[in-house]
């Protein structure tokens, strides 16, 4: 029990990235759900039960042109599909903990990517894992906080916002170069990059943007599924 | 349909969805361990899964006009460039928003 303040300072400490990210974020979601026509009340609704940053942008876009529900349920699909491969690094770690629920609820990709750097730390540990916790709670806090203060600036403040949902490219683009420049083994994740930019730029074209999204993430996965495993079975036979 | 019943469902829709995916690893690995070849799959993915959202993100100003292309490519070169430089990833998100809120209104 004396470690309580210890953790949560750690765990408050190893948030402050997102914490930045998160608010800034938070306010271009808050603005855009509110041009789409819903307030605060909602911002704050949408931010605490779905918690999927880039994929409440597409929602406020979606909501705004009233398309159905299950185009909703497609881009959320599609959108965070990248989220299957977050808890595979976590499976052992989150079973001990009793907010196990809560823990695979809310594993975003900063979350992810907090939890990954400080997962050799062993004040992460304490008391089973207690700091995750409150980093992804924390974490969780800081986006439903941009949200909220996104929706009501965009009702009080009458400056025009065109362009912020440019945030969410950003997002991507830094997450995708943290990806390809962190560690060693760049070369594959390069072309897995390159792959991917690669299929999307066909299908874009080939489908047009309103329907390529779907072909574009089918082919790159099985195209990445059938030459990992072509390689694996190259560096059996050596 | 009432836009608040709208909201309601779409809000629950995506939240169901967006949970079911991160559940899935913990369905399958929690009793039985991950084999290699899909290990090294899912290391991959993401980076690649990642362009093509980065795709997603621009597909209209592919077909808008060259002018708006070339300010969407730039604003993520500044986003690229920013992050390489500096590694702080509000500096690079804000810095590369500014910069193509600005390019919009000066060039479009």
């Amino acid at each position: 029990m004396e470690y309580k303040k210890e953790i949560l300072r750690y765990a408050f400490a190893k948030s402050l990235p997102v914490l930045f990210g998160y608010l800034f974020l938070g306010i271009a979601f808050g603005i855009l759900f509110q041009q789409a026509g819903y307030d605060a009340f909602w911002a704050a609704i949408a931010s605490i039960l779905c918690y999927g940053g880039s994929s409440q942008f597409a929602l406020a876009s979606l909501a705004g042109s009233h398309s159905s529900l299950a185009l909703v349920a497609l881009m959320t699909l599609f959108i965070n599909a990248r989220h299957i491969f977050y808890g595979i690094s976590f499976v052992e770690d989150f079973k001990i903990m009793r907010q196990r629920p809560y823990m695979i609820f809310s594993l975003t990709d900063e979350t992810y990517s907090v939890l990954n750097l400080c997962q050799k730390d062993e004040y992460l540990h304490l008391q089973n894992n207690k700091a995750m916790f409150w980093i992804a709670l924390f974490d969780h806090s800081y986006w439903i906080l941009g949200s909220v203060i996104g929706a009501l600036a965009g009702q009080l403040i009458p400056f025009d916002f065109t362009g912020i949902d440019f945030s969410m490219t950003a997002l991507f683009v830094v997450i995708l170069v943290d990806r390809l420049s962190g560690g060693k083994e760049d070369k594959s994740g390069m072309l897995a990059a390159i792959a991917g930019l690669a299929v999307g730029a066909v299908c874009l074209f080939v489908f047009k943007p309103e329907g390529f999204i779907l072909p574009a993430m089918v082919i790159t996965v099985i195209l990445l599924t059938v030459t990992s495993g072509r390689n694996k079975e190259a560096a059996d036979h050596e | 349909m009432n836009k608040y019943v709208y909201i309601i469902l779409a809000i629950l829709i995506s939240a169901a969805v967006t949970f079911l995916l991160r559940l899935v690893p913990f369905a399958i690995f929690s009793r039985k361990p991950m084999p290699a070849r899909l290990q090294k799959l899912a290391k991959l993915l993401p980076s690649a899964i990642i362009a093509v959202l980065v795709i997603y993100c621009i597909r209209n100003a592919v077909f808008a006009s060259v002018t708006e292309l070339l300010v969407t490519l730039f604003s993520v070169g500044v986003v690229v460039g920013l992050h390489l430089w500096k590694r702080q990833t509000l500096l690079s998100i804000a810095g590369g928003t500014v910069v193509y809120m600005a390019a919009l209104r000066i060039f479009l």
